[in-house]
């Protein structure tokens, strides 16, 4: 490499989250050219599905616009959504990564007006809000959806709702014959941000996910709470609607546990304390119960604990709870030992709330196949040997809170203009 | 812009078409408003109407398309044209989504939005950049620890030049002094070899990096490109010119005389962590009273850190670094016993797998807090488990694992004068947080870390000479979304200066610190701007002329970019700028402007909306909206088709700050009945995007109740909200809410004058 410079100097970000949608945006600030890849429909990834973040309580909407107006702004940055990657081959300098489109029926004519989803009854379970709800066969999706353009439902193809939603669209945009599209990108460096998925709450046999549903995972949790969510943000039984009164948050449910993630995944204690503010937002006379077994507030985030911890309605019960029941009003019935008082508990509530931790998305086959090593978990750590051509970042490298994944992006934004030399 | 000439090209399609007229529409911007080119399209951003407009602007008829159709928010590829200034009139989310459809209110509201659009477009230009003499691609890092290692070579490999500042006599830091670090590589089980030394030959051996050891920071001057700093050292000082700055000053151990009840000072077997890593990295552990190798060690984990009379924030890497020495106590005498006493165990992530290689070492933990230690070692713990005091006794060490206090500061300088004023307003504490009900529960008190020392850069800059912190001590960051942007800009923070963190993490913000020095540079040579208004070309430009020195412009400034010349004039470093208009809104005699951006701009729009006479029993409202949180949320009520009052007229700021009093009093005098200002959360929690902007206009309407009784008007005719983003379904009922107060008030009975 010594006396030829790279044959490409484009970037490939894989991932379209907080991460790769920060590593994208600066290395194109740099001025290198930059391909940014989402396997979903629109940008923002797991984020874009938070209510807020901690500490501060504000919305992940409100960094992700800036974020957007960036991407707006430039023009050496191209975004592909609905694309999944295939085989990558190559070098440092010289990567050839296939690129699989999946089609959207919904082609750059849209203009999100709505007239399509106007047209269908047709209605498919919402993965935006963590199957909470239903949502139209054709759809936008979500209010701060970037790109700002619909999807059709692959459910709704080859029946007639599909003709109803192409004939509604007075813009030409519904394509019913989309194949998508498969093609290869040549770069000369890939951020590999591919992110997490939250771990399933099925595998918890003991806390009996399917039982209840009140019984729900911290990332539903995040879409109860939101305006945009399945209640308009109220934070509610599921099961029936009512208001609650006993909420508990079960931390480590499945995190460091050797039957599950062996590690901690570092952001659900402040996620779960988080969700104690939404509830204490929403109502006065309200008990939260947070069953711990350390309470992980690193750093600057302990003023945040302590914030949370002044409030006489949320208590924390040093326990791993050992199972949920369903008792016979129908409400879920926590039981366990307090380590402390080492007393036994059975303690009903009308939502239970399990802090699932994060599991890598690599973890589920989603990994490059060249120049990087996992860990025994899915993490992706650079490879000692490698040549620094694909560089982890975000949840991929490890369980990272926002503002962390933000900061390894950036990171792998520079060894990223570092792995294809100066610009020429 | 030699000539301007606007086109009025108007969108029917979206259904913008069925809710208004657009033809009376495109009559009002040929007639009325004298645009010699108005169209109309049913698909404006199809491909046709864009060939529609581009040919009008190739044949030189047009160069300032006003596209009355959706929110800039979309289709901005679309209704970009090459040498044309595009302007935007939200008929679609403002008025079409969120009016009824047909009737003369929304009618008037479309008109309205055509007539700001035609105002604005006439006194905007395109901008052209400002770019500085004397730039400089050379990147300064301050701080030899490992953390600005890490930074000078993240720097040197990506082509700069590098000045390497180091203010003892040798590079390495703290780390230079570890023994071994913290696993961050699988298995991450075992401490591991500490490359400070390697980090160092690296360095040494690099020839794009200068090492200027024994060296501080004297003053640092100019701006992004070019900075020019004067270091001194034993020889005297040296005048270097630089780029951008990486501050990695990293950290100090809190100070453990001020630990008087864990013991320090009454017996010299107690130590600090620091303390006993300098043991085990020269020859092990030794009591220090007889010299012999402890058999019974116990560790006092947040000896400071976590508590309100010394550190509020938890320092991190005290678990793991005492799990390390522990281990590293087990391995050289596997008789020894090791008892690590903690509140709450905190090895998030992988580092789970050293807490447990740590248990099956036999190295017993404790859960509880530390209430204090004797002469004769003896701890009493407040045993959470058996919760009650118990003593540990027959202890031959006890170590003190105290926290990490930043640099921010510079402890050995002495403090500025100009700087305790500074940091004092800088510092902000944090909001409650909001609970149903009536009772607000107060935020636990704390210390506030009270800066000590004097300033790192000694910063020649209007508003004083250090870098801005927050609260708890730690360099300022927008520490969520963008955890490197500060006031200062071009000088980023990393390393444990920004927030307590590892060696392996700190190697990590080395590089995104260094990723956006790359930046700093290669937009001071576009002469662009930087974060959050990436690429923007304007800048303010000041009319000295008319200027009467009042400072506000230099004062508000949230980033510091406006010093003062000698003879008092406001001067501006325009690569320090971040174009928020915060100036533009201070300025009482309105000589601050930037060419797409400016009071009369805005004034133009207020006075271009009709105003009914008092007998329609039409109200006018005014709303200023931040664009990037207020706005979006406004669009998006539009998108989910909730209605938004017909009386109301909205403008777009950049900022809130940018908004001048002046066009609140001259709306009042124009006869509009209401003013509204919707910006972003301020504090120390702040949420504003240029950090300072929405606390200052606040602080300007506090005033604004003046100039209203001075027009014999009712004080809350004006007022200022904080919107969020995500307000979507709230925002249209708080509109709501503010016109029925104003129609409390009656109408303003300036009107028709």
């Amino acid at each position: 490499m010594a006396n030829q410079g790279p044959k490409s100097q484009t970037i490939l970000v894989v991932g379209g989250g907080i991460a790769g949608v920060t590593a994208a945006v600066e290395a194109a600030e740099t001025g290198y050219d930059v391909i940014l890849l989402e396997r979903g429909p629109a940008l923002g990834g797991r984020v874009a599905q938070l209510n807020r973040y901690f500490p501060k309580l504000c919305h992940p909407t409100c960094g992700l616009e800036i974020n957007y107006q960036r991407i707006r702004k430039l023009r050496n940055l191209r975004v592909v959504t609905m694309a999944n990657v295939g085989q990558v081959t190559g070098e440092k300098g010289d990567y050839t990564v296939s690129v699989n489109v999946a089609p959207r029926y919904v082609n750059a004519n849209c203009t999100a007006c709505g007239a399509c989803a106007d047209a269908t009854g047709m209605e498919v379970d919402n993965a935006f809000n963590y199957g909470l709800s239903k949502v139209k066969a054709a759809y936008l999706p979500h209010e701060h959806a970037f790109p700002m353009r619909y999807v059709v439902a692959p459910e709704a193809i080859g029946t007639p709702e599909a003709d109803k939603i192409k004939e509604a669209c007075k813009y030409g945009a519904v394509d019913l014959d989309d194949q998508g599209e498969s093609f290869d990108v040549n770069c000369g460096a890939i951020v590999w941000a591919t992110g997490w998925e939250p771990y399933a709450p099925e595998n918890l046999e003991s806390y009996n996910y399917n039982l209840s549903a009140d019984i729900i995972s911290n990332v539903q949790m995040e879409r109860l709470a939101n305006h945009d969510g399945p209640t308009g943000g109220r934070i509610v039984r599921p099961s029936n609607g009512e208001p609650v009164s006993r909420v508990a948050m079960i931390q480590c449910a499945g995190s460091r546990d050797r039957n599950h993630l062996p590690y901690c995944s570092r952001i659900c204690c402040l996620g779960s304390l988080k969700h104690a503010a939404y509830v204490r937002e929403q109502y006065e006379d309200v008990e939260v119960d947070i069953y711990y077994i350390d309470l992980r507030a690193h750093d600057k985030l302990e003023a945040f604990y302590q914030r949370v911890a002044a409030d006489p309605k949320v208590n924390f019960v040093k326990s791993k709870p050992a199972s949920i029941r369903v008792g016979e009003d129908g409400r879920p019935v926590l039981c366990g030992e307090n380590t402390l008082t080492r007393e036994l508990y059975e303690a009903p509530y009308d939502l239970v709330v399990l802090a699932t931790g994060m599991q890598p998305a690599v973890a589920g086959g989603y990994a490059p196949e060249v120049a990087v090593e996992q860990d025994e978990y899915g993490f992706l750590v650079p490879a000692m040997e490698g040549d620094g051509g694909i560089i982890p970042a975000g949840v991929a490298s490890g369980p990272l809170d926002v503002s962390m994944s933000v900061q390894s992006a950036t990171a792998a934004a520079l060894k990223a203009i570092q792995a294809v030399g100066p610009k020429s | 812009m030699s000539e301007r000439k606007p086109g009025v090209y108007i969108c029917k399609g979206c259904g913008i078409g069925e809710a208004v007229d657009t033809g009376a529409l495109e009559a009002l911007a040929s007639g009325d408003l004298r645009v010699p080119v108005c169209k109309q399209h049913d698909f404006l951003c199809g491909a046709e109407g864009t060939a529609m407009i581009e040919n009008d602007v190739a044949d030189g008829a047009v160069n300032q398309p006003i596209i009355a159709a959706c929110s800039p928010r979309v289709m901005t590829d679309q209704f970009q044209f090459d040498g044309a200034q595009t302007v935007r009139a939200n008929l679609r989310e403002w008025v079409a989504w969120a009016m009824p459809a047909g009737e003369e209110d929304t009618q008037m509201a479309a008109a309205d939005q055509i007539r700001m659009g035609v105002a604005a477009a006439s006194k905007m230009d395109l901008p052209e950049p400002r770019v500085e003499e004397g730039l400089s691609t050379k990147i300064m890092v301050v701080g030899g620890g490992s953390t600005g290692l890490n930074a000078a070579l993240e720097a040197a490999n990506t082509g700069h030049e590098v000045l390497l500042v180091e203010k003892t006599g040798a590079l390495g830091g703290w780390g230079a002094k570890w023994s071994k670090r913290m696993p961050h590589r699988p298995p991450y089980r075992d401490p591991q070899d500490n490359n400070v030394a390697s980090l160092i030959e690296a360095v040494q051996g690099n020839g794009a990096i200068t090492v200027m050891t024994d060296t501080t920071v004297a003053e640092t001057d100019g701006m992004p490109g070019r900075f020019n700093v004067k270091l001194a050292n034993g020889a005297g000082e040296k005048q270097e010119t630089v780029g951008a700055i990486v501050v990695a000053t990293g950290w100090r151990p809190y100070d453990a005389t001020k630990l008087g009840h864990l013991g320090y000072g009454a017996s010299p077997d107690v130590v600090t962590g620091v303390e006993l890593e300098g043991m085990l990295a020269n020859g092990g552990v030794k009591r220090k009273s007889d010299g012999a190798a402890p058999k019974t060690v116990a560790f006092a984990l947040c000896a400071g850190s976590r508590d309100p009379e010394h550190l509020p924030y938890c320092s991190s890497v005290c678990c793991g670094a005492s799990i390390k020495q522990a281990l590293q106590i087990v391995e050289a005498d596997p008789e020894a016993m090791v008892y690590i006493i903690f509140q709450e165990l905190r090895t998030p992530g992988t580092a789970e797998e050293f807490y447990r290689q740590a248990q099956e070492a036999g190295i017993v933990f404790v859960k509880g807090k530390v209430k204090s230690v004797g002469a004769d070692l003896t701890v009493t713990i407040d045993d959470a488990l058996l919760q009650q005091e118990v003593p540990m006794e027959g202890l031959d060490m006890v170590v003190l694992v105290t926290g990490t206090v930043p640099n921010a500061t510079d402890p050995d300088k002495p403090a500025a004068e100009k700087g305790a004023d500074q940091l004092a307003n800088d510092i902000n504490s944090v909001a409650p947080i909001a609970r149903a009900g009536d009772a607000e529960i107060e935020n636990p008190a704390w210390s506030e870390a009270t800066p000590e020392g004097g300033p790192i850069l000694n910063l020649q800059y209007r508003q004083g000479p250090h870098l801005p912190m927050l609260a708890d001590g730690f360099a300022d960051s927008h520490y969520i979304c963008f955890p490197y942007e500060t006031r200062r800009t071009g000088i980023y923070t990393c390393g444990p200066v920004r927030r307590p963190m590892d060696m392996a993490e700190s190697a990590e913000d080395a590089a995104g610190a260094v990723l956006k020095a790359v930046q700093a540079i290669r937009s001071a040579q576009a002469g662009q701007a930087l974060h959050p208004r990436v690429g923007d070309l304007s800048f303010p430009k000041f009319g000295l002329d008319i200027c009467t020195k009042c400072r506000r412009c230099t004062v508000e400034c949230p980033f510091g970019a406006i010093d003062e010349n000698e003879e008092g004039f406001p001067q501006i470093n325009t690569t320090r700028c971040r174009r928020c208009g915060t100036c533009m809104g201070a300025c009482p005699v309105r000589t601050i402007s930037f060419d797409n951006y400016n009071v009369q701009m805005v004034s133009e729009m207020i006075g271009a909306v009709e105003i009914p006479d008092e007998f329609s029993e039409k109200y006018r409202i005014l709303i200023l909206a931040c664009e990037n949180d207020a706005a979006p949320a406004l669009d998006m009520a539009g998108i989910n088709r909730h209605s938004l009052n017909a009386e109301v007229r909205l403008i777009p700021v950049r900022c809130l700050g940018s908004v001048s009093m002046l066009w609140v009093s001259d709306a009042f005098q124009r006869g509009y009945d209401g003013a509204l200002l919707m910006g972003c959360r301020s504090g120390d929690d702040y949420q504003c995007h240029f950090v300072k902007g929405s606390g200052i206009a606040q602080e300007r309407m506090e005033n604004i109740g003046q100039t209203l009784q001075s027009l014999m008007l009712e004080d809350g005719r004006a007022k200022s909200i904080e919107v969020s983003i995500a307000d979507s379904a709230k925002v249209g009922k708080m509109i709501d809410e503010f016109v029925e107060e104003i129609r409390g008030f009656g109408m303003n009975p300036f009107k028709g004058f």
